[in-house]
């Protein structure tokens, strides 16, 4: 139980001094899931709003497909990353492996599913609604993506909150494509994986608070953005 | 209007709808010309909002055709329809109208001259920056047909646009039509309120079970009536049309 406030104060410590090591890690992890979840809502929202409102023959296989890929393990798509940027993999010459790039191409991966899954459910409600008045005004098809897209803005929020928070929870893809390098590929969940297996808690559990409390602010702050936003639309 | 008025506006042959079986318009044809303001009348699940449909191109027919045309055949025609249920998107009133005139290729300049102009219309303008989903319903139906309006159609249609208003906004509905009709704009609209299509029409669609049983002037509808359903229609006892024998021409013919 010592073990554990000591660890405690130490961890506090480092967050309130803001340690270098500790701020820097925090950074690197804040750039890589916010810059996979940026890329994956550019591609996930239209795909999913465009899954909401195109029929043609397989759209509910892929509907399906796409909820399937929302579990889609980590360390799967670590590997297969890591397969294809690997020096004798296909896209071996650029380098990638081992570099922040390669940690965010993971985390689009697992980010874009959910992104679209979601978007999907969301945009296929308001088309419902939609549809004929969109089609009464002449509105073309990438109008209504746009439309839906812009009018389920709040309720969209909540999906890339989702990719978020897997982004940054997860360890087993970014630990493979990364490798944890020091001051270069360490991320959060990677440091802390190693710190635990190292044994030095506070560190381990200092970052641990941070994740947690950026996770928090973030959700919040969409929360409220939500709040106030809907008040306004309805 | 200028131009010569030469065909129709709107046109359709044999016009056929059906779904899972289930004919629902039957071999509808029929000429509406310019100028004049037309009811489509019948009662409730007669086919009238899907007829509407049908012509505004939302539902393909399954056989049989709609043909529209603008005043000058040059023109693409212009058409624009107010749903029965007003359905406006998560924006500010304003920018309903603004996204409508938008889509409609309307210059951007242009915008806030005819939106102003619109709602004032309509009696909306004080709430012009208000969340358009937060207006009470008949402000809502109000601000379906100031968007419509603001895009100046050759054609509108309009589904029971004043079915859920109290009398004063059903007035304003009314005189906004009236408005629309003087300025050139074809006017096609059903009612289940025969003292309103009495009022208002000029020409009248009797529909009943998806087929069109009369079409006629309004005055010759309402005294002189040649279909017997029209006839217990605008007397107001089509109410036990169940009991009465069905005049073999409802199912006797296909369509194809
Ligand atoms: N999508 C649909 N599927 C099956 N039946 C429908 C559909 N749309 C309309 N109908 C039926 O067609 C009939 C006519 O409907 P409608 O045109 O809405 O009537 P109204 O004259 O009251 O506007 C009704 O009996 C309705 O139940
Ligand atoms: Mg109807």
């Amino acid at each position: 139980m010592t073990d554990f406030s000591d660890a405690l104060t130490t961890a506090l410590t480092l967050v309130a001094t803001m340690d270098r090591d500790l701020t820097e890690i925090v950074l690197l992890s804040l750039r890589v899931s916010l810059t996979a979840v940026a890329i994956a809502a550019i591609i996930g929202l239209p795909l999913g709003a465009a899954l909401a409102l195109l029929r043609f023959p397989g759209r509910k296989v892929v509907i399906v497909l796409m909820s399937a890929l929302m579990g889609l393990p980590p360390v799967v798509v670590g590997l297969a990353v890591y397969l294809l940027l690997s020096r004798s993999g296909p896209f071996g010459t650029f380098g990638l492996l081992f570099n922040p790039g390669a940690m965010i191409l993971a985390q689009v991966i697992l980010v874009i599913p959910i992104i679209a899954s979601l978007t999907q459910q969301v945009t296929e409600d308001l088309w419902h609604e939609y549809e004929e008045q969109l089609q009464s005004l002449g509105a073309s098809t990438m109008e209504s993506v746009w439309t839906l897209l812009w009018d389920g803005r709040y309720s969209l929020m909540t999906a890339h909150l989702a990719g978020f928070g897997r982004a940054s929870a997860e360890v087993g893809a970014v630990m493979i494509v990364g490798g944890n390098i020091d001051h270069v590929t360490r991320v959060m969940t990677t440091s802390i994986a190693l710190e635990v297996s190292k044994g030095d808690l506070p560190l381990a559990l200092g970052l641990g608070l941070v994740l947690i409390f950026l996770s928090l602010c973030i959700n919040m702050g969409v929360h409220s953005l939500q709040t106030v936003g809907r008040r306004w639309q309805r | 209007m200028h131009g010569q008025v030469t065909i129709f506006p709107l046109h359709t042959k044999n016009l056929c709808y059906q779904i899972g079986g289930k004919r629902l318009i039957k071999d509808i044809s029929f000429s509406l010309s310019h100028g004049t303001k037309t009811f489509i009348v019948g009662p409730n699940g007669a086919g009238k909002s899907l007829l509407m449909r049908l012509c505004h191109g939302l539902i393909k027919p399954t056989s049989g055709s709609v043909e529209c045309h603008a005043v000058q055949t040059t023109q693409k025609c212009k058409q624009a329809m107010v749903f029965q249920r007003p359905v406006l998107l998560r924006r500010s009133v304003a920018g309903n109208i603004a996204y409508a005139l938008r889509v409609y290729g309307v210059e951007k300049r242009r915008h806030r001259e005819i939106i102003e102009e619109s709602l004032r219309q309509v009696g909306l303008n004080r709430f012009s920056k208000h969340p358009a989903r937060s207006l009470s319903f008949g402000e809502q139906q109000r601000l379906a047909l100031a968007r419509a309006l603001a895009l100046k159609p050759d054609i509108l249609f309009l589904d029971e646009p004043t079915a859920n208003l109290d009398p004063a906004a059903t007035h304003v509905v009314e005189e906004v039509i009236e408005m629309a009709h003087l300025a050139g704009t074809k006017i096609i609209m059903t009612t289940h309120d025969l003292n309103q299509a009495r009022r208002l029409s000029d020409d009248i669609l009797f529909l009943y079970r998806g087929r069109l049983k009369e079409q006629a002037p309004t005055g010759e509808l309402f005294t002189n009536p040649k279909n017997d359903l029209a006839q217990a229609f605008v007397k107001g006892e089509l109410l036990w049309w169940r009991q009465r024998p069905l005049s073999p021409d409802c199912d006797a013919h296909k369509d194809q």
